[in-house]
């Protein structure tokens, strides 16, 4: 990888939004030495350090770049659907700063010897920040936690068994327990497989059209419900992995009222689809969980403008031409969504669903301040990871431009409006529209 | 100490002839006012300390050529041990018998029991062999209580499951004792598997009974809920947990709790919770290290600290027959016809 030379940058004539300080400005924003020095009005006018790259943001936004917590990478193992290398790219190109790569991988990253690998493997082949998640249990299997302490000493930022859900109730509860002398954040995908079964969309009026077998809210509901209550036995911190309905909205609600260490993201898929999107049985709309009904939906940005659900995430998940173009039951869940995950949410924006700070604060303040990660913040000292938004030209999306090796998106053929034009990570551009 | 006779053996060689050899009465004159030893609960101080001079006796005697004594004399010691045990099995066999019982040990592997007799069946069967002493372990908290309330003779607990293992916290104490001349005002510091250890709770009674403090250390999956209730400091991390220690006491992890069920693997719970000598230099110098055993050497101990200078876990062997020894000429000296 080439490293452009790193000279200080000025960003200038710019919106800037910095949700870590709730700061929606024009100004200029200055960054030296790989971190921001300042963001204020006037920086450029007083005069700038000699070699400054100076850059006129007139009309666009400036904000941190995105520290996305959940993505699923297939390095170790599939590279063929995506590398650390792609990933970083379609990372890039999507205003992603941060990648929190999950540990379903192959091998699993469940020994320190693996976050080793994966954090040298992305030191040396990608763009952006890459920090993993380990394994909550051995190989995933739900059955023995792995080695906590030495895996955070390795690197790791969570522990979590990805898109797995662990079934016994004693082995969260040991692993709530024993993580939380480490201080150790457990992420956790909430969705019974026994109610699951054979369900392949949300269970309801569409599924049944569809003929297709559905997943209920209660198969979500009833292990978010579980969890909380082991929260609030063994005192650890919790985070709920993609939350999707209003009925776990109303659990969360009530657990965080108790005071518990507890936390939730939602995917930009929940939070910007329905189930009637998947249509003719588009297979990459199907997810895990499933895309709930609209009333679902807009319950879920409510509770993301109230600060109730913390993070949004893009819960990207390569899959290939074998693994989706099958008949819908058969193919597997998931859809790419870091190239795609800010503008997207725009979408929310340019319909008066959400406002921007609130936005920008789910997809970099808050996932950075839950893992414990310097960026999400323009504050002086903050990490140079920083994003030039171009809010408002409308262009159409093609599948083709999009860096990621597989191309499952949502949003293929989608009107869009706002693109990212710029990703400055560490103090160097390593994205740029033109 | 007193002043030492010494008698010539052929060849020259002088050896001393101390006063326990000499003198076969015992000088303590304490008497156990009780028919069994269960547990360290209820029991008073002042019977703790008289147990422990009384040990001390029989540290010297133990030490002598002649190690026998005929204070039990006629009486018949049981050793019924549910669950395999090396060490005090045989510190109990050899107590008895340097007291002059008959000892028999009992293999309950080929019993009944594994026939499906019920354990009072067994107790039932056992008390028309009149015995007089029954040295218990069971695999169950409160088997051996439960024993106990069906037998005619004194009952003595040698470990009933995570209960409690009463004669294990007095060799500690004594061997405490004898490094330190007290153990009012010492922090102790028990490490490890405190859910499933006996020897935990034993120790917290006793150490709290005769003034001492105590700390409990270990990964919170490894601390039984409600633990600070019992009168210990609660850390959760050897530095922390160690920090002014005088003395650091580590227990056995058993295996099957070591691969992920209560502890992610052995290599974890060693760079965490072992103790090396890094660890043990958070304590206080000099701070003792005593070990219930058997160890896992390179999981909860170190090799180095095991048989280092502060390492008094071979003392606690010693202390062990005498203890014994202690709490059976105790008991003894209350059972009928005494």
């Amino acid at each position: 990888m080439m490293l452009s030379e790193r000279r200080p940058i000025l960003l200038a004539n710019a919106r800037i939004v910095d949700p870590s300080r709730d700061l929606d400005i024009h100004g200029d924003v200055l960054m030296a030495d790989g971190v921001i020095r300042e963001a204020r009005k006037g920086i450029g006018a007083a005069g700038v350090p000699e070699g400054t790259d100076v850059i006129d943001c007139r009309g666009k936004l400036v904000a941190p770049g995105l520290v996305d917590m959940r993505a699923f990478i297939g390095e170790p193992g599939a590279g063929h659907r995506e590398t650390l290398a792609s990933a970083s790219q379609a990372a890039a190109a999507g205003g992603v700063t941060t990648i929190i790569c999950q540990p379903d991988t192959s091998p699993a990253i469940d020994d320190p010897a693996t976050v080793d690998f994966v954090l040298r493997r992305a030191r040396d082949t990608a763009i952006v920040h890459v920090h993993p998640m380990a394994a909550l249990t051995k190989g995933l299997e739900g059955k023995e936690m792995t080695e906590i302490g030495l895996l955070k000493a390795a690197g790791a930022v969570a522990f979590t068994d990805g898109a797995k859900t662990i079934e016994n109730a004693l082995v969260m509860r040991r692993a709530l327990t024993y993580a939380r002398d480490f201080g150790a954040l457990i992420v956790h995908h909430t969705e019974d497989q026994n109610l699951v079964s054979d369900g392949v969309m949300n269970e309801g009026e569409f599924a049944a059209r569809l003929g297709l077998l559905g997943v209920p809210k209660a198969a979500e509901t009833i292990v978010l419900e579980r969890d909380l209550r082991l929260v609030a036995l063994t005192g650890g911190r919790y985070h709920a992995a993609s939350i999707t309905c209003g009925e776990s909205l109303e659990v969360l609600r009530r657990a965080k009222n108790e005071g518990l260490n507890v936390t939730a993201s939602a995917s930009i898929n929940h939070i910007t689809l329905n189930e009637n999107d998947i249509g003719p049985y588009r297979t990459f709309l199907k997810m895990s969980p499933p895309l709930r009904i609209e009333d679902d939906r807009k319950l879920m940005v409510d509770a993301l403008s109230s600060g109730l659900v913390d993070v949004i995430m893009s819960d990207h998940n390569p899959q290939d031409v074998e693994t989706k173009r099958l008949p819908f039951a058969e193919a597997a869940p998931g859809a790419i969504g870091l190239e795609t995950m800010l503008i997207a949410g725009l979408r929310l924006v340019h319909n008066g669903e959400i406002d921007i700070k609130a936005l920008l604060r789910a997809m970099s303040t808050r996932p950075a301040e839950l893992l414990g990660l310097p960026g999400g913040s323009l504050k002086s000292g903050a990490p140079a990871d920083v994003i030039v938004v171009d809010t408002e030209t409308p262009w159409v999306l093609d599948p083709a431009e999009l860096k990621s090796k597989c191309k499952n998106t949502p949003f293929d053929e989608a009107r869009m409006q706002g693109r990212v034009v710029r990703t400055i990570v560490a103090g160097r551009t390593v994205y740029e529209y033109v | 100490m007193w002043s030492t006779p010494f008698a010539l053996l052929p060849g020259g060689r002088v050896v001393p002839i101390d006063v326990p050899l000499m003198n076969i009465a015992s000088k303590s004159s304490f008497v156990l006012n009780r028919r069994h030893l269960l547990g360290i609960e209820g029991l008073s101080r002042d019977e703790i300390s008289g147990l422990l001079d009384l040990a001390e006796e029989f540290v010297e005697l133990n030490r002598q050529i002649e190690k026998k004594r005929a204070s039990l004399r006629g009486r018949t010691q049981i050793n019924l041990f549910f669950e395999a045990s090396t060490r005090t099995q045989s510190s109990f066999e050899l107590a008895g018998k340097r007291l002059g019982a008959d000892v028999m040990n009992m293999a309950v592997s080929q019993s009944a029991m594994r026939k499906g007799e019920t354990l009072i069946d067994t107790a039932i069967t056992l008390n028309a062999m009149h015995p007089d002493i029954l040295v218990v372990r069971h695999h169950a908290s409160g088997a051996v209580e439960l024993l106990a309330s069906k037998l005619d003779c004194s009952v003595i607990n040698a470990g009933d499951g995570a209960h409690e293992h009463p004669t294990q916290a007095l060799l500690d104490a004594l061997t405490i004792r004898r490094n330190r001349n007290r153990i009012e005002g010492l922090l102790v510091a028990i490490c490890g598997d405190i859910t499933h250890s006996r020897v935990a709770r034993s120790n917290i009674l006793l150490l709290n009974a005769m003034g001492a403090r105590v700390r409990v250390v270990a990964p919170s999956t490894l601390l039984p809920v409600g633990i600070e209730r019992l009168g210990v400091e609660v850390a959760r991390d050897m530095r922390e947990g160690l920090a002014d220690a005088d003395i650091v006491m580590m227990l056995r992890l058993q295996r099957e709790r070591m691969s992920g069920s209560y502890v992610p693997s052995v290599s974890e719970y060693f760079h965490y919770y072992g103790l090396d000598e890094k660890k043990l230099a958070y304590a206080k110098p000099g701070a003792l290290v005593m070990h219930p055993g058997p160890m896992n050497r390179g999981v909860e101990i170190d090799s180095i600290v095991a048989d280092g200078a502060q390492s008094l876990i071979r003392e606690q062997v010693e202390m062990g027959v005498a203890v014994r020894m202690a709490v059976l000429e105790a008991l003894s000296r209350n059972l009928p016809n005494a």
